[in-house]
């Protein structure tokens, strides 16, 4: 598998969000805003990686009977070591974030990723999957976290401050001034709504593409 | 030997779709004119704001999904939509809302699960949910009414009392719809089985409830007559699409939109409960009907 491939494969064609539809609790639950969304997406890129480049090189001396434990303490041990920077560095976003940072363990992209391809390949395709994985994943739930905040509050990037600290306050974009605000566009109902819609899209310009 | 069995949507013969819809039309003059009397003639505009909406979108989706204009304008059943949405609206809910909710029920909830005769969910209930989960406020907003007349003193001796001139209305809207129903049971545009296995399971469940606490739950005749009730039973439940097929099936899916609308309305935080038990339901018919086999 070229380099291209996997780059490829991970941002659009076999996107964990898009066409897999890997890991869509966490998709549905946290993409209320773009920052929550980037947030998650950031740390489930940088366990993605850990994890692939890890279970690629432990591949010969696992045995197939026991890989998949193997895999989950692997992927157990780097989201806790995560969740532990975040709480240490980003405490606020810690705590909108709550509990889907641990449970990022039972993110099925991640264990995807680790049994479909890191545990077949070289190191340095792992981590470049890994990266392009998480990096589609993070797309996906960056679009639809923008999606909803500006169908729910009106606003983008609110609550950058999270993240970038209080200097990147400009950042946030009031879209639509005195705006009600659209309840379901937040509620869980809005993520599916919102996912079908992406996916759909997506769906769209690949016909678009294949008749071109 | 070998037997055709055809699925739904049966839409071969589109005059009869569009005569069916007309008599539900005919059905719902009766529940207008209660409600003109009683909440003036907004409902009025509403009914027109919704049925422009709701021939623009059909239009539009059928333009984008390529489908036969004429064929399809033409058969009511947008129309039927709209009229049922706007109809369960409180009457001065902003314009928007009632944009918003007609456009959703006809390009979500019926045009993109494939248009008539494949949705699944009931498309004016559909969107009467998202509105309400989405704009509670105005949604439940029945008392603009006394705000204009108490002008800015909102007290409460006076809401009391408009309160129950407000519950007289809906009593008297609620027999309206009764009328018009038994209008459609007599052109046989429905059957008896969803309004009397929905309205006897209602009853049912809540006389149990009453007899054992009357103090606490209210009486059998306060849920038939108060809130969308006869409107249900006759014009929403009914919808053939979303409904159970076989009249066997009917009963049980009937009898499951009485009881949890009982259940919402007693033990929910939403005020009414009959768009709910509908779309609950209508996820049900599909296993009732796979279930019971007549």
């Amino acid at each position: 598998m070229t380099y291209q491939n996997i780059i490829y494969e991970g941002l659009w064609k076999n996107n964990p969000g898009f066409v897999q539809l890997l890991g869509l609790c966490p998709l549905l639950a946290v993409t209320s805003t773009v920052i929550n969304a980037l947030g998650l997406g950031i740390a489930t890129t940088l366990v993605l990686m850990a994890s692939n480049v890890s279970v690629s090189l432990i591949r010969n001396i696992v045995t197939n009977e026991i890989r998949l434990p193997v895999f989950v303490l692997v992927i157990a041990s780097f989201v806790t070591a995560i969740e532990m920077f975040i709480k240490a560095f980003y405490y606020d976003l810690y705590l909108t974030l709550g509990i889907f940072i641990p449970l990022i363990v039972t993110n099925c992209a991640i264990i995807g990723r680790a049994e479909a391809f890191a545990s077949k390949q070289p190191w340095d395709r792992a981590l470049l999957d890994g990266l392009m994985m998480g990096l589609g994943f993070t797309i996906v739930l960056v679009l639809l976290g923008g999606l909803r905040e500006l169908f729910g509050y009106g606003t983008l990037f609110s609550q950058v401050e999270l993240m970038f600290g209080e200097a990147a306050q400009w950042m946030t974009i009031t879209v639509f001034e005195d705006y009600e605000g659209f309840l379901l566009a937040i509620l869980p109902p809005g993520a599916f709504f919102g996912l079908a819609l992406l996916i759909a899209l997506k769906n769209m310009i690949d016909a678009r593409i294949a008749k071109a | 030997m070998e037997f055709k069995v055809s699925n739904a949507p049966f839409i071969h013969n589109n005059n009869s779709v569009s005569k069916i819809m007309r008599q539900l039309l005919y059905a719902l003059m009766p529940a207008i004119v209660v409600y003109v009397y009683f909440f003036g003639w907004n409902i009025v505009v509403n009914l027109f704001i919704a049925s422009i909406t709701a021939l623009s979108c059909e239009a539009l989706m059928l333009l984008l999904r390529k489908r036969p204009l004429r064929a399809f304008l033409t058969d009511y059943s947008a129309i039927v939509t709209a009229f049922l949405l706007a109809l369960a609206l409180p009457p001065f809910v902003p314009w928007w809302i009632t944009v918003l909710g007609t456009a959703f029920a006809i390009i979500v909830a019926k045009h993109v699960y494939g248009g008539l005769g494949y949705n699944l969910f009931n498309p004016a209930m559909a969107a009467y949910a998202m509105l309400l989960i989405s704009f509670p406020l105005q949604m439940s907003d029945w008392s603009v009414i006394l705000d204009t007349l108490s002008g800015a003193t909102p007290l409460d001796a006076i809401k009391n009392q408009l309160k129950i001139t407000d519950l007289k209305a809906w009593e008297w809207i609620n027999l309206a719809f009764l009328l018009g129903g038994c209008w459609l049971l007599y052109k046989k545009v429905i059957t008896w089985h969803i309004p009397v296995a929905m309205l006897i399971s209602l009853i049912i469940i809540s006389a149990i409830f009453f007899l054992i606490n009357p103090n606490l739950y209210s009486s059998p005749l306060f849920h038939l007559l108060n809130g969308a009730t006869i409107m249900g039973a006759f014009f929403i439940a009914t919808d053939p699409v979303t409904a159970a097929t076989s009249n066997k099936a009917r009963l049980i899916y009937a009898a499951g939109i009485g009881i949890l609308i009982y259940v919402i309305r007693t033990w929910g935080a939403y005020p009414d409960a009959v768009a709910f038990a509908v779309l609950l339901m209508n996820m049900a018919a599909p296993t009732i009907d796979y279930y019971v086999k007549s």
